[in-house]
């Protein structure tokens, strides 16, 4: 048992234990919360793989922007507990068995398939790329879809205006 | 211009007159259309003159051209071909020049009908269809040209629409047509399946091979077969026995069609195909005997019919179908050009007695019934001597056309084996029979007491576009006859010698035992004739008066209830087939439940499909998942599919 | 060495638990938090195929979803507070104008 994977299991029960609080909390804030503690965790086990830029951007814009714009509108809009209704019988009894027969495809597609996915020889080494190797890449042979997405930003900036705007 | 090298103008011009009547004609005057459709026929007829000219100046060599290819399929070939051989030569020259004349007379006759245009339209489109059926060159053309003019034929009977019972007889005409027209096309397939052709010069040269044998009386093989369904087809066309009952009928329609198409052109279609067809037919004695027996017997069968009858258009209808007879009993006993020869002096007589009746109907003010006539003759002296003209001709006096032709029948029916006198004897009796009733009509109509309201009816006599042509006619049924004069009277039979490159020289007969045995044949028959006309002269010349209907006349009056009989066997239980199968069963329950089922089936799946949308968003999400599960097992699968049958990894 | 399959079964085991988040919840909001988690999910293959194979194209890949996921959120954030007004509920089972 190596201190990775040490880590490892203590991060990804974290993971999960966060992601099933957010189905059992009733207020839509600690749910919230929950999923932060979900992308920490995330970013630790990205931090583990070595990918120490995606990690940090993840705690950055998702924990620190994305997560702090859902607060926000939580606040915004009162969000009060949920209301328990139930009008699609549907969703009620087909939900689970839907969501495990989902999850256990994909989980048996992985079994499967396990011998082809060997750890590569330099990713035993711990660090996979650098920083500079990443940006090289991107601002190299991703550069086109990088600028894209730039004005993909904009755009979304002026619909969120557009959107919230209070009428007048 | 050399018309021979383009036949097509001569069908092609009434055809263009019947199109541009047809479109055009309701707006224009009477002059306007009458210029476009005797012009049309008229032209048709010239070319048909000069194209004669240029066939014969060529030494008379049979003419075919291929115009165009009309089917192809596989190694089947039927092309719009027309051909000019001497058969030709008569039948067009019949079909364009009486053809004309009745056209002229019609400007008379119709010229206070209403429909003026469409009856001219459709006059020009019958020529057309007849031009066709003359001059194909194959049985595929023909039979376009056979169906074309059975189309035209109930147009015009029932040209006067309004009325039910013309409708009736057009409908009549059209069904039992068809019913003949069936037994065409399968003689027509019989044929293709032996000879994989339908070519007049393919089919008649590879039945003429030594090959072919000639099947014996009795025996039924592939060549009788096809004669019997062809003739079927005849039968239906040229009213004979069992199909004739439309022929009566059809007198519903104007006169000037009567003589047009139920005399002189149509009805002669099944006599013209029978001898183009000789070489199928000498082939099977047992196809010409069926011919030759129903030919004598419609001719004696209508010839009894037509001795009580009261109308005088149904006079001349039942003496059309027995004269018909006449022409069917020549071609099955081998004299085809005799047969050929009746079929022309019969279209000069028989057009001339229905053009005559109809002057006289039209002097009457539209009477048709003999019996409201009487004592014409002084009134209507041109009529009256055209008329008497064609029945002269028509019961068989010399030196008027039919003696002759009439003559070279009964001879021929004579002379076969298998029982030619008796043929010869009914055939005799019939030609009595004819004389007889023929005169009855001149009789009953010309003289005797006027039995009609002078006040009521002015009898004038027509105008000269109708007399015109009635003299013209009386002419040729006068001098038709003298294409084959029998050596009594010092000529040669023309007629047959000009024939015989197409039918072959086997008819004339020779030898001096036959000539006086000729001349004795023609003697009785002159006898006959006289006969007829002199019982009829006692009976119906001086007062009569119409009586009372009943036994032996009954009979003869109601045609031997063949039409009831024909309704309660055959038309009755069809109508009850159609109605309680064909419609309930069949239409309103298969092909409407198939549709409707369809439709069902449809509104079914939609009612069934239509819960996934229920406007609630949560099962929105929930089919959003279903959806991504099938595409990862799609995706998946070839991965998944040896774990789920438990195949080892 | 924590193999690959490890990670990616974690993968399998947050998307589905987003999946069911998604199905269950009724406040439209928490339902957005769903689709988060399964995106985050979805990028934890990313990364852990491309820890396996050696490149970093995969990481590539996870910032560009970062990226978008962010215009994302924003702009359905934008949404969800106008059917909020408009409807004055954030239960999303009460957005059924569609309902015959």
């Amino acid at each position: 048992m190596t201190a990775s994977l040490i880590i490892f299991f203590v991060l990804a029960a974290l993971a999960v234990l966060a992601a099933v609080s957010l189905i059992l909390q009733r207020h839509p804030i600690h749910s919230a919360l929950s999923l932060i503690v979900v992308m920490v965790a995330l970013a630790g086990l990205y931090l583990l793989m070595g990918a120490e830029f995606v990690a940090a951007v993840q705690i950055i814009v998702y924990g620190g922007a994305v997560m702090v714009l859902f607060v926000f509108v939580i606040m915004l809009l009162n969000a009060g507990v949920e209301e328990r209704t139930n009008f699609s019988k549907l969703a009620t009894f087909g939900g689970i068995p839907l969501a495990l027969a989902l999850s256990g495809m994909i989980a048996a597609g992985i079994a499967r398939s396990s011998g082809q996915l060997a750890t590569s020889p330099a990713a035993a080494q711990g660090a996979i790329s650098s920083t500079k190797q990443l940006s090289m890449m991107l601002f190299r042979d991703f550069v086109y879809p990088f600028e894209l997405t730039s004005f993909l930003i904009l755009v979304a900036i002026l619909g969120a205006i557009v959107l919230a705007q209070r009428e007048n | 211009m050399p018309i021979l090298e383009n036949l097509w103008i001569i069908p092609l011009l009434p055809l263009l007159g019947s199109a541009i009547n047809g479109l055009f004609g309701a707006k224009w005057s009477k002059a306007i259309v009458n210029s476009v459709a005797l012009g049309s026929t008229g032209v048709s007829f010239l070319c048909a003159v000069e194209a004669v000219r240029e066939f014969l100046s060529g030494g008379s060599q049979p003419f075919r051209k291929e115009f165009f290819d009309w089917i192809v399929a596989g190694s089947f070939r039927a092309g719009f071909d027309l051909q000019l051989d001497q058969l030709t030569v008569v039948m067009v020259l019949v079909v364009t020049g009486v053809g004309f004349l009745i056209h002229i007379y019609s400007t008379g006759y119709m010229a206070h009908e209403e429909g003026y245009y469409r009856f001219f339209s459709y006059l020009n489109l019958f020529m057309f269809f007849m031009l066709i059926l003359v001059l194909a060159a194959n049985y595929v053309l023909l039979f376009v040209g056979w169906e074309g003019v059975g189309l035209c034929s109930y147009l015009l009977i029932g040209f006067y629409f309004l009325r039910k019972s013309a409708a009736d007889a057009g409908k009549k005409a059209f069904i039992v047509n068809r019913i003949g027209d069936f037994g065409f096309m399968l003689g027509m397939f019989l044929l293709f399946r032996t000879f994989h052709s339908l070519d007049f010069a393919t089919v008649f040269a590879a039945a003429s091979k030594p090959e072919v044998a000639v099947e014996p009386l009795g025996q039924f093989g592939v060549l009788t077969v096809a004669c019997l369904l062809l003739f079927v087809g005849a039968t239906g066309k040229s009213a004979q026995l069992p199909l004739y009952v439309w022929l009566p009928d059809a007198m519903e329609g104007p006169t000037p069609v009567s003589a047009l198409i139920h005399a002189a052109t149509m009805v002669t279609a099944g006599v013209y195909m029978v001898a183009r067809s000789h070489v199928l037919f000498t082939h099977s004695p047992t196809a010409m005997y069926v011919v030759a027996i129903v030919g004598c017997a419609t001719a004696f069968f209508a010839a009894t019919i037509g001795l009580v009858q009261s109308d005088i258009k149904k006079v001349l209808a039942y003496s059309t179908v027995s004269q018909l007879g006449y022409m069917f009993l020549a071609c099955g006993v081998g004299a085809f050009g005799a047969g050929i020869f009746h079929l022309m002096t019969h279209a000069f007589f028989k057009a001339l007695l229905f053009l005559s009746a109809g002057s006289v109907i039209h002097a009457m003010g539209g009477e048709q019934d003999m019996w409201n006539m009487g004592g014409l003759s002084k009134k209507i002296k041109v009529t009256y001597w055209c008329m008497l003209f064609g029945t002269i001709a028509i019961a068989g006096f010399p030196p008027f056309a039919a003696f002759f032709s009439k003559d070279s029948i009964l001879f021929a029916a004579y002379n076969s084996e298998n029982g030619g006198k008796v043929l010869y004897g009914v055939g005799l009796l019939a030609a009595v029979l004819t004389s007889f009733y023929m005169f009855r009509l001149i009789w009953l109509t010309f003289y005797g007491e006027k039995r009609y309201d002078e006040h009521k009816v002015h009898v004038h006599e027509s105008p000269g576009t109708m007399t015109g042509p009635l003299m013209i006619l009386a002419l040729l049924s006068l001098t038709g006859g003298w294409f084959a004069l029998p050596a009594l009277f010092g000529g040669k039979d023309y007629f047959a010698e000009f024939l015989s490159p197409v039918f072959g020289a086997g008819e004339a007969g020779g030898g001096e035992a036959a000539q006086s045995l000729e001349h004795i044949l023609s003697a009785v028959a002159v006898v006959a004739a006289t006969a007829g006309l002199v019982v009829a002269w006692r009976m119906y010349s001086k007062k009569v008066k119409r009586g009372t209907s009943e036994g032996v006349h009954k009979l003869l009056y109601n045609k031997y209830y063949v039409d009831e009989l024909y309704a309660a066997a055959i038309v009755r239980p069809l109508v009850w087939l159609s109605t309680n199968v064909l419609w309930k069963v069949v239409d309103a329950g298969m092909i409407d439940g198939a549709v409707n089922g369809v439709a069902e089936g449809a509104a079914a799946v939609g009612d069934a499909v239509r819960h996934t949308q229920s406007g609630n968003t949560r099962s929105y999400a929930v089919w959003v998942v279903i959806g991504a599960i099938v595409v990862l097992g799609i995706v998946f699968w070839p991965i998944l599919h040896p774990a789920l049958f438990g195949g080892v990894r | 060495m924590v193999p690959t399959n490890y990670y990616l079964i974690l993968s399998a085991i947050l998307f589905g638990l987003g999946v069911l988040a998604f199905v269950f919840k009724r406040n439209v909001i928490t339902i957005f938090m769903a689709i988060e988690l399964m995106l985050n999910a979805v990028n934890l293959a990313f990364v852990a195929f491309s820890r396996a194979l050696g490149k970093s194209d995969g990481e590539v890949f996870v910032l560009f979803v970062i990226i978008v996921a962010a215009a994302e959120a924003a702009v359905g954030l934008g949404i969800i507070i106008l059917t909020a007004r408009n409807r004055r509920s954030l239960n999303v089972e009460r957005v059924d104008l569609l309902k015959l």
